[in-house]
């Protein structure tokens, strides 16, 4: 393997950062704060991460490789509530609809063969899936409250002509799932042309054969497809009755 | 003589907001009601506490011997229709709108019941297909009014619908409401503030600051 990255080379790039910086001092953007406490951070997280995978990839305990999993699901769930303000149960919501995506998705990918149940593979990979997951939930969220909000009164009609909850909601729900899933279809329609997505870039990067590198991309795609649509219904269906009250009527 | 709906001391109230104030009012089956009252009076509120589309803050309302908790609010909203003050309509074209409440109920659509109603209130067949944002003000207004009567409600509450309209399709719109009055037993509610049918009213009510004023 070529990879060439060690201290004295990282030490030397961070002097990108000082571009960064003086950008910021210079056009007295106010960022310079900003860029360091980033900076800190990066740094900081991405060792312990380097440091906790080594070590779990080292044990390769089954429970330890569970856990690290349920983490990432969990840290996911609760950014996308974080998009979600005024859902109620949102936590709940997002915990189980990325739980399911990524459970069912790893699933098939173990099954089929595709990857090993090794933590080497599966760590990664959650991440990948309960990632997408989460924005494809947090995009969704979003749609659900600007268009409960823009639509009101097409939805108070419905509800005045005597119409459940579902069907009073389904054309809002439909378009909440579609702006889930939106950014995934289109990256596939795009994917290799405009960039090389980091599945594949890494794969090239560390010494893979290109041919083999776009396969795992295209299980990259297949299953992003698959994570963010479970993701996004799910969320969206058990969201949906958050914007009634117990009398059905629209909050 | 029995009543279909009858409310007592209700009151509605957001924060510290007295919207109504102990409403009485027995509103006989088959009765034919026109409601005014000044802007800002609390109309609408009170036909939209009737429809169940929000709730009395205190107070009872007994819709056919049972209090209006007692039923589930879909069906409830199927028996007491309302329509709103400047109706939006929903989807693309008429027959969206027109095949909702067939689709609510799991039925497909009497075309030749839509058509009929469509003529009832002086549009032509020709309307269903049109695309919504082609239709005049007036023109939603009607088809709008259609949506509540596909299925025939015990209770029909219309919030301004004729505001819209121009003389003759009031006098349509008027006769056609009279219609359903007198032949389907649809006891009607009806908000104006239009002198003409004030004037011409069977049964007068007027909202006034809060507060119901009944007119034999
Ligand atoms: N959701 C609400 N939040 C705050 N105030 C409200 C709300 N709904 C109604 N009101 C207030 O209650 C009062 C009565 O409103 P309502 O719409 O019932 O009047 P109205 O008699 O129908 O008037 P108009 O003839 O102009 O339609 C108004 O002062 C209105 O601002
Ligand atoms: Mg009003």
């Amino acid at each position: 393997m070529n990879l060439a990255v060690n201290n004295t080379s990282l030490f030397l790039a961070a002097m990108l950062v000082l571009v960064a910086l003086g950008i910021s001092l210079w056009q007295k953007l106010g960022l310079d704060r900003d860029i360091v406490i980033g900076v800190v951070r990066a740094v900081v997280q991405l060792f312990i991460v380097g440091y906790l995978l080594k070590y779990i990839f080292r044990v390769n305990n089954l429970w330890l490789t569970l856990a690290m999993m349920g983490f990432i699901i969990f840290n996911a769930a609760w950014n996308a509530k974080k998009r979600g303000p005024g859902i109620d149960h949102a936590l709940a919501i997002s915990l189980l609809a990325i739980f399911v995506s990524t459970g069912v998705t790893l699933g098939v990918l173990v099954l089929s063969g595709a990857i090993k149940f090794v933590p080497s593979q599966m760590i990664p990979i959650s991440g990948m899936i309960a990632s997408n997951s989460m924005v494809a939930i947090g995009l969704a969220y979003r749609s659900l409250n600007s268009q409960f909000h823009d639509q009101r009164q097409g939805v108070l009609e419905r509800l005045a002509l005597g119409a459940g909850l579902l069907d009073a909601s389904i054309a809002i729900v439909r378009e909440a799932i579609r702006t889930g899933m939106s950014p995934t279809i289109d990256s596939a329609k795009t994917v290799g042309l405009v960039s090389l997505p980091g599945m594949m870039s890494g794969l090239i990067f560390a010494g893979v054969d290109p041919v083999r590198a776009i396969k795992y991309q295209i299980m990259v795609t297949f299953m992003l497809l698959s994570a963010t649509s479970l993701g996004s219904i799910i969320a969206c269906y058990l969201a949906y009755r958050n914007f009634y009250n117990e009398q059905k009527q629209l909050e | 003589m029995n009543s279909l709906i009858s409310l007592e001391k209700v009151n509605y109230q957001i924060a510290d907001q007295h919207i109504l104030h102990d409403v009485d009012w027995q509103i006989p089956a088959g009765a034919h009601i026109t409601l005014t009252g000044p802007s800002g009076g609390g109309k609408s509120t009170l036909l939209r506490i009737i429809a169940a589309m929000i709730s009395k803050t205190s107070g009872t309302l007994i819709f056919d011997g049972q209090p209006i908790e007692s039923y589930d609010p879909i069906m409830y909203r199927r028996q007491v229709s309302y329509c709103f003050q400047q109706p939006t309509l929903f989807g693309e074209t008429v027959a969206d709108n027109l095949a909702f409440p067939y689709q609510i109920r799991k039925q497909v659509m009497d075309t030749q019941r839509v058509v009929t109603a469509l003529n009832n209130v002086g549009l032509s067949e020709r309307t269903l297909h049109q695309p919504i944002i082609e239709l005049s003000g007036g023109e939603r207004q009607r088809v709008a009014l259609i949506r509540n009567i596909l299925f025939l409600p015990k209770v029909l509450l219309l919030d301004e619908v004729t505001a819209g309209l121009d003389e003759n399709n009031k006098q349509i719109v008027h006769a056609w409401l009279r219609q359903l009055n007198e032949q389907d037993h649809v006891t009607t509610i009806m908000i104006t503030h239009d002198a003409t049918e004030i004037a011409a009213a069977d049964q007068l009510a007027k909202v006034v600051a809060g507060r119901l004023e009944v007119h034999a």
